[in-house]
């Protein structure tokens, strides 16, 4: 991570003053401080997670619990590879991903840009911008339905003023091709703040020297903007990439209230197909396998990424 | 990109500014309209909120209110008139509407279940992280990095994947919808955010003066104690108000593992119907009741925001 | 910062106190767990006297339709405690049953002498038996519903339209009484402008995440011909599930939603249903009988504007309509067993079952069902006791959940989101359905 540098130095801790403590010994203390966390951790990640390793190779069923579980040997696993719902749904959460990250991006690095023009009263309309991100996506999505609603919803409403379109043809929730939006338009207008506020991080570390040598140089604006702003905000952009991947990756609460995977299954991301078959059929062995395809697959995409993150930094 | 063109780096010229300030407004005031709308919806009349074209103009109105925090029984009129006369503001508006108020709804119950369940889990959190991040800013600790990536890995697991063991092992030991299980549950999943920032907080106090302190004759504990606790209190701060953000907002969890007893507002509000769909005003009620704290949290932590939001990797 | 953190915590615990003192719940009150609609508003009304009686205070846990089954079916497998009494859809009973959620009350109907002969047979048989058709009780029938229709008489008998439509259609307007005359009359009324709003023909259910449009589609397709299974042989699905007529039934559903429902009804379930009557959008709406009472007490909608028809027969003459309603059972899970059983009791008292009728509710007792004086005692009681007397349920094996969740994504796939044919979504339908079977051993 950033700025994670002084890390190294400041963990030597000084031999001969520790000696001289009295009392519990330092070591005895840390693990003391430490321990504590990491039994809780055990307890309710750790555990959970080997136990559901262990149901994916079975057939158990949550709801059934006087059934004899069978070993299935890696059939959960085998089923879901092949089943072509759950890769509709793979790709269903991909198209989400793709398009709210881009969308946030573009939007929330102009926004930082912007803002770092430091026109009078930017703090405040900054803080006013960053609200969205700070509210619970399932309360505030829940009522973005009400928004959408076709006619009485103030959404389809002012879209219909603007483009003229009868605001009863505005149906974002019940049109196959609009639903997906629906969910990319509220993701990007909750989240679009959170990287707006990482890239301008990243547009604030940028000492002002290079520019005043780039001045110096007579290079245009524009190449600044390309040979200076966007390469050391790179790593900023990359960062808040990473973090709304793996957040838009395990999307539910949003969508589900919002269109709970319809029309049909065309906003069905992987997390509320895993809902259905983990909370409403109980398929608690296949939607095991299934969680843990999921963790490996984002655990696996994430590092890979910050492999090319780090690289990036480096240069 | 194109305004680009208008950059200059030691200031940026006034045209700039202007054409930057009036984008930037422009966008902060499209995107806090809808919640001036839920804001604005919880003030309408059932008709009112769903009437067409959308009414910005409107009678003010607490129904929604009332509605939220009641249940209530279309009657006939007959029946209404032989109950005898009104008791309070609210059943005289439902009478209006031919109903009666059965009883209080499960509004308020659901709050003070999130209330119980942001804080505790907030204050566990917060003690635990900052033992641990104490003990792996100051100490030698085996496996450091090792540990404290799987600390913050356990954020990276979808919540329904990680809800599927912990409903089995919750209802082996009868916390299935128990607020301790709530709190046990996003304490171990707030700890990680809180063990990062919490380290970069005290990486930040020079230990210069623990050793001083140690070399007056406090022991490590009693140093940790008057010295560094005192100067990490702002990191602390922000530290509790972003797990209590998190606790607060927290939907998957909370929907599938508790159903009644220790359920929070988040899954109830999207519940609240009336006669027949979703009853907007009261929805809109609850919600406003719900996002105030939020608000408030949010102005105060302005300036620790990006490092909360990003488990302390960027700061200011 | 310091200060505000002190402030913020003083203000959280003064709210804790003052809400903890409302909060404090009676050991002795009873959770009755049941949907939030109207019918368990009246309920809270009615067990007012149970508490006046008994001095038991009862507390109530309702959840919308949308999330019912979710939530409870959940809290039954965690061995929740939450529910005493719960009134659970009759689709539950054989998981409920077989794993253990219900008490079985058959000691305790012989002990109270409550005989299940005194219920109307349909809802003993749809709420209450587990296996089905023999004499092992797991509830007491609390609320009986069926799938039916409303219509705006007011509009129907408006001489204009009158006129029109027997010009068009070549018959007076009129309830229907077969789907294609149903179909005639929404897109009759389809986009019209009445009063100088834009009304559309029928709201019907199409709603994703529970049972929705399964409810509905089923409605249709039993009129059709559409069967579970092979009379002769259980659990054969192929060529009856399937079968041309019931291709033909669900084609019919998808025209309907097609043609004649509103803009953006492709959630919409009995909440949303009864909005769009309510709001004046529709000239019919198909729901289920508890929104009846609600509507006909309605302002706007009620009174003499309001109508009522049975599902319409199919295109051979058949004519059958969705079972909904449930029964009243005892969580096996709770502490509080004996109190709860009281309330069973004292809900079976005939004088009861009959407020229970006068407060909104629909009563299975056959003493006020077969009262002569019932058909006359509300405009929608004649349709009621009609459709009840020509009730299909779905599945109501242990296995239920997975069955109708391959019947939702099926149905909304093709229906709302027009993706394949109708013989495609009913030729998966068998295929999922037989993967479940073949998953519980029973193929």
């Amino acid at each position: 991570m950033l700025n994670r540098t002084a890390d190294s130095v400041a963990r030597a801790t000084p031999e001969p003053l520790a000696r001289r403590v009295r009392g519990i010994s330092d070591k005895g203390l840390a693990w003391l401080f430490i321990s504590p966390t990491i039994l809780l951790l055990l307890a309710i990640n750790i555990f959970p997670l080997f136990w559901a390793i262990y149901l994916s190779f079975t057939n158990y069923r949550a709801n059934r619990p006087n059934e004899v579980v069978k070993n299935l040997g890696l059939s959960n696993y085998k089923r879901i590879l092949g089943d072509q719902d759950i890769w509709i749904a793979m790709q269903t959460t991909a198209h989400f991903v793709f398009w709210t990250i881009l969308l946030q991006t573009l939007i929330g690095f102009t926004l930082a840009w912007l803002i770092d023009r430091k026109f009078r009263g930017h703090a405040f309309w900054t803080t006013i911008i960053l609200v969205p991100m700070m509210l619970s996506p399932a309360v505030v999505g829940n009522f973005w339905r009400f928004l959408y609603e076709p006619q009485i919803g103030l959404f389809a409403y002012a879209i219909s003023f603007v483009s003229g379109i009868p605001p009863t043809d505005i149906q974002m929730l019940s049109n196959v091709s609009l639903a997906p939006w629906s969910i990319i338009i509220v993701d990007t207008w909750m989240w679009t703040p959170y990287v707006m506020l990482i890239c301008l991080a990243g547009l604030r570390s940028i000492p002002e020297y290079i520019y005043e040598a780039a001045e110096v140089d007579r290079a245009s604006n524009w190449r600044q903007f390309w040979s200076i702003t966007l390469p050391m905000a790179l790593p900023f952009i990359m960062l808040a990439v990473l973090f709304r991947g793996i957040e838009n990756f395990k999307m539910f609460d949003m969508v589900n209230l919002l269109t709970g995977g319809g029309p049909g299954s065309t906003t069905e991301v992987a997390s509320i197909t895993l809902k259905r078959q983990a909370f409403e059929s109980w398929r608690t062995g296949y939607s095991s396998a299934f969680a843990i395809i999921l963790f490996v697959a984002v655990f696996g995409l994430a590092n890979i990424y910050v492999k090319a993150l780090n690289k990036v930094k480096q240069r | 990109m194109s305004l680009t063109t208008a950059h200059s780096v030691v200031a940026p010229s006034a045209n700039a500014k202007l054409i930057a300030g009036t984008i930037i407004v422009a966008y902060a005031l499209i995107s806090i309209v809808p919640l001036l709308w839920i804001f604005a919806t919880s003030f309408k009349t059932p008709p009112d909120s769903i009437a067409y074209p959308p009414k910005v103009v409107f009678q003010l109105s607490i129904e929604g209110y009332c509605n939220l925090f009641t249940t209530r029984t279309r009657q006939t009129p007959e029946y209404i008139n032989s109950l005898g006369p009104a008791t309070g503001f609210c059943d005289e508006t439902v009478r209006k509407r031919n109903m009666v108020i059965a009883g209080p709804s499960n509004f308020l119950p659901r709050f003070v279940n999130s209330l119980i369940i942001a804080f505790g889990s907030t204050f566990c959190a917060v003690f635990l992280g900052t033992l641990s991040a104490y003990g792996f800013s100051r100490f030698k600790v085996p496996l450091a990095d090792d540990l404290l990536f799987f600390i913050l890995s356990t954020r990276m697991m979808p919540p329904i994947a990680v809800a599927i063991p912990i409903y089995l092992m919750y209802r082996e030991l009868g916390l299935s919808d128990t607020a301790l299980g709530m709190i046990l549950l996003y304490t171990a999943v707030n700890v990680s955010l809180a063990v990062w920032l919490l380290k970069g907080f005290i990486d930040e106090i020079p230990r210069e003066y623990e050793e001083a302190a140690m070399i007056d004759g406090y022991t490590r504990l009693q140093a940790f104690w008057r010295t560094v606790l005192p100067q990490a209190t702002t990191g602390i701060a922000a530290t509790a108000i972003f797990c209590l953000i998190f606790a607060w907002n927290e939907y998957a969890f909370a929907a599938l593992l508790t159903s009644g007893t220790a359920q929070t507002a988040p899954p109830f509000i999207p519940t609240i119907i009336g006669e027949g769909g979703q009853d907007w005003p009261a929805v809109a009620a609850g919600t406003t009741i719900f996002l105030v704290p939020i608000l408030v949290f949010t102005i105060l932590l302005r300036k620790q925001l990006l490092r909360g939001i990003t488990f302390g990797a960027v700061r200011k | 910062m310091k200060s505000t953190l002190k402030l913020t915590l003083g203000l959280a615990s003064a709210m804790l106190a003052s809400t903890a003192v409302s909060n404090v719940a009676h050991a002795e009150d009873l959770t009755l767990c049941w949907a939030a609609w109207d019918p368990a508003n009246a309920l809270v009304e009615l067990s007012k006297d149970f508490t006046k009686e008994s001095g038991i205070g009862m507390k109530f846990e309702f959840v919308p339709w949308t999330n019912y089954a979710d939530r409870f079916l959940n809290e039954l497998n965690s061995k929740g405690k939450l529910c005493d009494l719960i009134i659970g859809d009759s689709q539950w009973i054989g998981g409920a049953a077989e794993n253990g959620h219900y008490v079985k009350l058959n000691d305790f109907f012989d002990k109270e002498k409550i005989s299940m002969d005194d219920f109307v047979p349909a809802t003993v048989v749809g709420y209450s038996e587990w296996p089905k058709n023999s004499p092992n009780y797991w509830a007491l029938p609390a609320m009986g519903d069926v799938v039916g229709w409303t219509y705006r008489k007011d509009w129907f008998s408006k001489p204009e339209l009158q006129k029109e439509f027997k010009e068009k259609y070549g018959w007076d307007l009129a309830a229907p009484t077969t789907f294609d005359q149903l179909k005639q009359i929404a897109e009759f009324f389809q986009k019209r402008e009445i009063d100088g709003k834009t009304v559309y023909g029928a709201s019907i259910y199409t709603e994703r995440g529970s049972e929705g449009i399964t409810m509905g589609a089923m409605d249709v397709l039993y009129s059709f011909g559409f069967k579970y299974e092979n009379p002769e042989k259980p659990y054969e699905m192929d060529g009856f599930v399937n079968s041309e007529k019931s291709v033909k039934g669900l084609e019919f559903y998808k025209a309907l939603y097609d043609c004649c429902t509103p803009p953006g009804a492709s959630n919409s379930y009995m909440g949303e249903g009864v909005d769009a009557f309510k709001s004046g959008q529709v000239a019919m709406h198909m729901n289920f009988a508890f929104t009846w009472p609600g509507l006909q007490k309605d302002e706007n909608v009620g009174g003499d504007k309001i109508g009522y028809f049975a599902n319409p027969k199919g295109p051979d003459g058949d004519q059958f309509a969705q079972l909904g309603g449930q029964g009243i059972s005892v969580v096996s899970y709770s502490d509080k067993q004996e109190s709860a059983l009281k309330y069973i009791k004292w809900f079976a008292n005939k004088d009861v079952q009959a407020k229970w009728w006068s407060l909104g509710g629909f009563s299975c007792l056959n003493a006020v069902v077969k009262d002569p004086n019932f058909p006359a005692s509300q405009p929608y009681a004649q349709t009621f006791l009609d459709s009840m007397a020509i009730v299909k349920d779905f599945w109501a094996e242990p296995s239920y959940a997975p069955l109708l969740q391959a019947s939702q994504k099926r149905f909304h796939d093709y229906v709302v989101a027009g993706q394949g044919s109708a013989k495609d979504a009913l030729d998966g339908l068998v295929k999922d359905w037989t993967q479940v079977f073949q998953d519980d051993g029973k193929m």
